[in-house]
C-alpha cells in the first residue's frame, strides 16, 4: 500500500506537482493518465527517489520513504523508465548479472519474459547494436527480473510491436495475480482498461481524479476510458 | 571500497575497454612518446615536449570525453539508481568508471614505447614517473571538474560549451593573463601574487612540479621561473603536490554533493 500526501514538487519556476494525495492499495493496478507536462513522470520518480519533493511525504506499507538514507525500499521495486539507454558495449547478459550482483544476487530470478518476448538470441550481443524496440524488451525484463512487490512502469508499451506489447500486458496482469502492485504511466487508454482496476487522473500537477475505471466511465457516461478521460479534460480545463 | 562502487567501475571499465575512444585515446599517446623519442635524439627532451602536449590534450580531451560520459550514462544512471544502492556509492562507481580507464590509457600509452627500448634512460626515470604523476592527477582533476558541469547544466550543449569554456580559461587564456599581468605591473614586486595566481591553475601547478622536477625554468613560462626562485627543492614540490591535491578534492567534493541531491 503507497499513501502520498501532500507532495509538491517545482522545477525553476515551474510548480510540477502542487499537491499530489493518492492512496494505491495493494495488489492494484494503478493508471496514471493526464495530458503531457501533468506530472506524471515526476511523480514516478519521486516514488524511486530519483526525484526530491520539496513538500508532502510517501509512505510504503506505512514505512516514509525520502532523503534519510534508506535505499532498501527499492529491492522490492521493478521500475521500467520511458527511455530504454544503456552503456554501448555491455551485452544485456552482462547488464542482468551487474544488477544481479548489485541487489546481492537473489537466487530466485523471473526470466520468463526474457524466454517469451525471444531475446535469448539477442542477449550477447552489444546493446548498441540492438534496435530500439528490442532495448525496450530488455528494458521489461529488468523491471520483472527481482520478482518485484511494486512495478513502476513508464509507457511500457512504447515502440513495442503489438505481439510483444500483449506479452507484456499479460505479465503485468500475472504478476498483478501473485499480489504485486502495479503503477502505469500511459497514454493508451486501451490498454489501461485492459490492465487497469484504479485510474489516477492527473492535471497541472495535482490528483483530479482517482477511483475505479468502470465508475469514471459511468459517471462521465461515456462508452469507454479513452472517452471518459477526454471529457474529464474538457470539463477541467473548460 | 565498497562493493557496490566495485561492481559499478567494474561494469563501467568493460565498457570502456571495449570502446573506441580509449583506445584511440591510448594510441595517440603511444605515438607521440614513440615519434618523441626516435626524433628528440634524447629521453630528456622527449619528456619535455610529452610534458607540453600532457598539459594541454589531457585537460582537453578529459573535460570534452567526461562531459559526453556523464550526459550519455543519464538515463542508464536513473536506471542504477533506482536500485537499492546508494547515491554517493553509485557516484563513486561512476567517477571512477571514468577516470580509472583514462589514466590506465594515458599512462600506458605513454610508457609503452619506453618499455619497448628497455625503460629509457635510467636517469630520467624519475622525470618520466613524474610526468605519468601529473597526467593521472590532471586526469582526475578534469574528469571531476566535467561530473561537476554536466551535473550541473541539464542541456547537454551548454554543458560542453562550458567544458570547453573551462579549457580554454585554464589551457590557454590564462597564459596570455599572466604576460598581461607581467607587462602592466613590471614595474611592482609582483612574485608573490603571481605565486598565488598560480595555485589558481592546476595545469600550471602540474607544469611547474614537471619543472621542479626537471630543472628547466626558461622552459616552462613565467610563473614556473617565479615558483622555482621562491620554492626550489623539496618543499616546493610538496606545496605544488598539496595544492593539486586540493583541485582533485574540492572539485570532486562538489560534485558528489550535486549527485547527491540532484533531482534525476
Amino acid at each position: 500500500m503507497i499513501t502520498i500526501s501532500g507532495l509538491t514538487k517545482r522545477f525553476g519556476r515551474v510548480d510540477v506537482l502542487q499537491g499530489i494525495d493518492l492512496e494505491i492499495a495493494r495488489g492494484h493496478v494503478v493508471g496514471l493518465v493526464g495530458p503531457n507536462g501533468a506530472g506524471k513522470t515526476t511523480l514516478l520518480k519521486t516514488l524511486l527517489g530519483l526525484t526530491h519533493a520539496d513538500r508532502g511525504t510517501i509512505r510504503i506499507d506505512g514505512v516514509p520513504i525520502g532523503d534519510g538514507g534508506d535505499v532498501s525500499y527499492r529491492a522490492r521495486i521493478g521500475y521500467m523508465p520511458q527511455i530504454a539507454r544503456f552503456p554501448e558495449n555491455l551485452s544485456a547478459a552482462e547488464l542482468f548479472t551487474m544488477l544481479r550482483d548489485l541487489r546481492g544476487r537473489p537466487a530466485d530470478l523471473d526470466e520468463e519474459l526474457v524466454t517469451k518476448l525471444g531475446l535469448e538470441s539477442q542477449l550477447d550481443k552489444p546493446l548498441r547494436i540492438l534496435s530500439g524496440g528490442t532495448r525496450q524488451k530488455v528494458n521489461a525484463c529488468l523491471a520483472f527480473l527481482f520478482r518485484p512487490k511494486l512495478l513502476i512502469l513508464d509507457e511500457p508499451t512504447a515502440g513495442l510491436d503489438p505481439l510483444s506489447s500483449a506479452i507484456l500486458k499479460d505479465k503485468i496482469l500475472a504478476a498483478r495475480g501473485e499480489g504485486a502492485t502495479v503503477v502505469i504511466a500511459s497514454h493508451i487508454m486501451s490498454e489501461l482498461e485492459e490492465l487497469c482496476d484504479d485510474i489516477a487522473f492527473l492535471l497541472d500537477g495535482v490528483v483530479r481524479y482517482m477511483g475505479p475505471v468502470r465508475e469514471l466511465t459511468s459517471t462521465t457516461r461515456q462508452a469507454n476510458l479513452e472517452r471518459a478521460i477526454a471529457a474529464l479534460m474538457i470539463r477541467e480545463v473548460a | 571500497m565498497n562493493s557496490v562502487v566495485q561492481k559499478v567501475v567494474r561494469s563501467q571499465l568493460r565498457d570502456a575497454l571495449r570502446s573506441r575512444w580509449l583506445t584511440v585515446y591510448a594510441l595517440f599517446f603511444a605515438l607521440l612518446s614513440d615519434g618523441l623519442l626516435r626524433f628528440s635524439g634524447s629521453d630528456a627532451k622527449a619528456i619535455l615536449s610529452l610534458t607540453t602536449v600532457v598539459l594541454i590534450v589531457i585537460p582537453l580531451v578529459t573535460l570534452v570525453l567526461s562531459t559526453i560520459y556523464v550526459y550519455n550514462a543519464r538515463e542508464f544512471t536513473e536506471l542504477l539508481l533506482a536500485q537499492p544502492i546508494r547515491r554517493s556509492s553509485l557516484f563513486a562507481g561512476l567517477y571512477l568508471g571514468l577516470t580509472l580507464p583514462l589514466a590506465g590509457g594515458f599512462a600506458a600509452g605513454v610508457t609503452f614505447p619506453f618499455i619497448l627500448r628497455g625503460g629509457g634512460d635510467p636517469l630520467q626515470r624519475g622525470a618520466l614517473l613524474t610526468l605519468l604523476a601529473i597526467g593521472v592527477v590532471l586526469t582526475c582533476v578534469f574528469t571531476a571538474i566535467a561530473f561537476w558541469i554536466a551535473l550541473r547544466a541539464e542541456d547537454r550543449l551548454r554543458g560542453l560549451g562550458m567544458a570547453l569554456g573551462v579549457w580554454l580559461l585554464l589551457g590557454l587564456l590564462y597564459d596570455g593573463a599572466v604576460l598581461v599581468v607581467v607587462a602592466v605591473f613590471s614595474d611592482y614586486p609582483i612574485e608573490r601574487p603571481l605565486l598565488a595566481l598560480s595555485f589558481a591553475n592546476p595545469i600550471d601547478l602540474a607544469r611547474m612540479l614537471m619543472l621542479l622536477r626537471l630543472d628547466v625554468a626558461a622552459l616552462m613560462g613565467y610563473t614556473g621561473a617565479v615558483f622555482q626562485r621562491f620554492f626550489a627543492g623539496t618543499s616546493g614540490i610538496a606545496l605544488a603536490s598539496a595544492a593539486l591535491a586540493g583541485w582533485v578534492l574540492v572539485p570532486l567534493t562538489l560534485s558528489a554533493r550535486l549527485f547527491r541531491r540532484k533531482d534525476f
